[in-house]
């Protein structure tokens, strides 16, 4: 069947398998010769994409839950939507989350994902107490990071390709409501916005749209939405605060032709910027899937960016090099006339992790549409990050040359290697993987 | 509240009953020979619904266990869905009878000696319902997948008598043919989309053929049509037909 993921791009012909539980994972990773596992397939390019592709979307169930101490075991296609659905009317959230919650479990792990708390909470393996994963030879291996730690750092962040995670054990972060306490601050300029994002260091969560066109003065107009989980004596008195209120979606019906985004986009950035007060500061309470997924309520927004498809770049450089590098790689983007009106900026925390992404530095995220000459135009960006030492994010990418891979993670060889020792014959490779020559 | 016993619980169809019944606030209890894994999907049906689920072995084939296993069951079902089944290999069971075997005894004898006893107890009970998953292909034997047709028809004229025996003393039986379902059964095959049910489909018509005491449910109602035009052809034309 024909298969992408979330860019649309590319589209391939691959052969789809599912499993349920242990034996039938080890049946079906032991008749293959060569297979990737996958999730939701949220990831936007081809790092869950090969010619055959385990599904882990069967493999669901919600096997224990310690209510006291907040640990969740479960198999590895259980989706994070999932667990805000069951565990936070019981009090507990996710540790950390990414922009969607239509992400599996065990893709939480291969993509080793963040979200706007990373520079308090790490990466999502963080909060991984003890997970199960089935190698090549069909062994299955519980790992942590005490037992068989090698194992479980390639796993984490290792894109799927040791071994395909069949169970987690997570610990999840208590919470007294399921609305955060939200601030949006306005920033005029990148010197402004980084400045707010040091002073929001004690903050749990911060993120930042960011106008990609802006220039002179204005270059890194943006805004700051931050905030904490609000307790319960911060809620208006009739709000039940656990009730998770349904959501309802609107769906993108159709392709959509490309133009119609960034005149959208626009409009909603200059609506939100220029409605604050010229104090720049606006409180509010809202709920938490508004903060964490505001996307999320567009079914298949994807499809805003036409047949053609499109790509996420994403990017985080050394705090040192961040200044000047934004500068000169936001112009460049500006210039080019090709990326999204709207980017997501982030101050990331300490790096974790043998492949995984973050690094303490700014991390910028925009969309492109695929067009003949974007390649051209993200390799010259690719260089730009390179060359001050920062690196590309896998879970987004569709194009990264092997040797840009080696420059942006020191740790490529160490993690080639273990992926050697766990996977001798290679079964486990995607589109990607190939690509970069893991 | 019901109390549901789900057989053959390991399969897609049974999962997705039970998932269907403890949504209602049901008790549901999942019996299949892998309790390792049925353990699993009853703490999922807990956590996620709420609702009392357990696992219990049961083996189809090991007919001598079915009293000890049924007598075991405290308390005793108002439901029970007989979802265990083989597909099995056509030609495997062409030329091994061991595989013909495992087929039959799988889909009809062992389904038959459960049934019986769980009959008994509803009929001396006078309430109770057995819903069994047959299937179209039962309706006419195929080249491509007799052997499975032939147990799965072979159910479905037990299960008719049943209902007949049962309507007597208040208990119902409601058979449920499902075309083709989307299962780890099915998997790798290339099923028509328009015609292919998921299993959640199955269960909810399951729930229905139960709650509203139906006698035949077709799974997506093309199929009673396809099955019809299928059984009309007459005999000499269709054993030209390469089905």
């Amino acid at each position: 069947m024909k298969v992408s993921a979330w860019g649309n791009y590319p589209v391939v012909e691959a052969e789809v398998r599912e499993f349920a539980g242990v034996e039938e994972a080890r049946r079906k990773i032991g008749a293959a010769r060569r297979m990737i596992p996958q999730g939701l397939a949220r990831s936007y390019g081809d790092s869950a994409i090969g010619e055959a592709i385990l599904s882990t979307l069967k493999n669901n169930r919600v096997l224990a839950f310690d209510e006291r101490r907040g640990v969740v075991r479960v198999e590895s296609g259980v989706s994070l939507a999932e667990l805000v659905e069951i565990f936070a009317p019981r009090g507990w959230f996710l540790p950390t989350t990414p922009g969607t919650k239509f992400v599996t479990v065990g893709g939480a792990i291969a993509s080793d994902v963040h979200g706007k708390n990373h520079h308090v909470a790490g990466n999502f393996s963080r909060h991984v107490v003890e997970m199960d994963v089935a190698l090549a030879d069909g062994a299955v291996v519980t790992c942590s990071p005490e037992r068989e730690p090698n194992l479980f750092h390639a796993t984490a962040g290792g894109m799927g390709l040791t071994g395909v995670v069949l169970e987690a054990t997570i610990q999840l972060q208590p919470i007294e409501t399921v609305f955060i306490a939200q601030e949006t601050v306005k920033a005029a300029n990148l010197d402004e916005i980084m400045t707010i994002f040091e002073e929001s260091a004690s903050y749990s969560n911060s993120v930042a749209w960011i106008d990609c066109l802006a220039k002179g003065a204005s270059q890194g107009r943006s805004l700051m939405m931050r905030g904490e989980h609000a307790k319960r004596d911060e809620l208006p008195e009739r709000r039940d605060p656990l009730w998770l209120k349904e959501k309802g979606t609107i769906a993108v019906p159709f392709n959509f032709p490309g133009f119609a985004l960034n005149s959208l986009s626009i409009k909603l950035f200059n609506e939100l910027y220029y409605r604050k007060a010229p104090s720049g500061l606006d409180t509010s309470i809202v709920d938490l899937e508004t903060f964490y997924y505001p996307l999320d309520a567009v079914h298949r927004w994807n499809r805003i960016y036409g047949k053609r498809g499109f790509t996420q770049y994403q990017f985080v450089l050394p705090k040192s090099e961040s200044r000047e590098g934004l500068k000169k790689i936001l112009g460049r983007i500006a210039e080019s006339g090709q990326g999204s009106f709207l980017a997501v900026l982030k101050l990331c925390g300490k790096e974790t992790g043998l492949i995984s992404f973050p690094m303490e530095g700014y991390s910028l995220a925009l969309d492109f549409p695929i067009t003949r000459n974007l390649f051209p135009l993200l390799d010259e960006l690719d260089e730009m990050v390179h060359e001050r030492g920062g690196r590309i994010y896998l879970t987004k990418d569709v194009r990264l040359s092997a040797e840009s891979f080696d420059r942006g993670y020191p740790n490529a060889d160490l993690f080639r290697e273990l992926k050697r020792r766990y996977d001798p014959d290679g079964v486990f490779q995607s589109r990607q993987s190939k690509r970069l020559r893991i | 509240m019901k109390t549901v016993l789900l057989l053959g619980a390991g399969s897609d169809i049974a999962r997705a009953t039970a998932h269907e019944y403890a949504k209602r606030g049901d008790r549901v209890v999942l019996a299949s020979r892998s309790i390792e894994d049925l353990e699993k999907t009853a703490s999922d049906i807990e956590h996620r619904r709420g609702a009392e689920a357990t696992a219990v072995r049961f083996d189809a084939l090991d007919y001598e266990s079915h009293q000890a296993f049924y007598d075991a069951l405290d308390p005793k079902p108002d439901v029970v869905v007989v979802a265990f089944g083989y597909l099995g290999e056509q030609r495997k069971g062409q030329a091994e009878f061991d595989e013909a075997r495992r087929i039959i005894e799988t889909n009809y004898t062992g389904a038959v000696s459960i049934c019986e006893i769980v009959a008994a107890d509803f009929e001396k009970r006078g309430e109770g319902t057995i819903v069994g998953i047959a299937s179209v292909a039962g309706d006419r034997g195929r080249q491509s997948n007799y052997l499975y047709g032939s147990s799965k028809a072979a159910f479905d004229a037990y299960l008719s008598g049943l209902r007949n025996r049962l309507f007597k003393a208040g208990a119902h039986v409601a058979t449920v043919k499902p075309g083709f379902v989307r299962t780890k059964m099915t998997e790798g095959m290339p099923l028509p989309g328009p015609v292919t049910a998921e299993p959640e489909r199955v269960a909810r018509a399951v729930l229905k053929a139960e709650g509203r005491r139906k006698n035949v449910v077709y799974v997506k109602g093309v199929w009673r049509q396809i099955m019809g035009i299928v059984k009309a052809i007459p005999e000499p034309v269709f054993k030209r037909l390469g089905m």
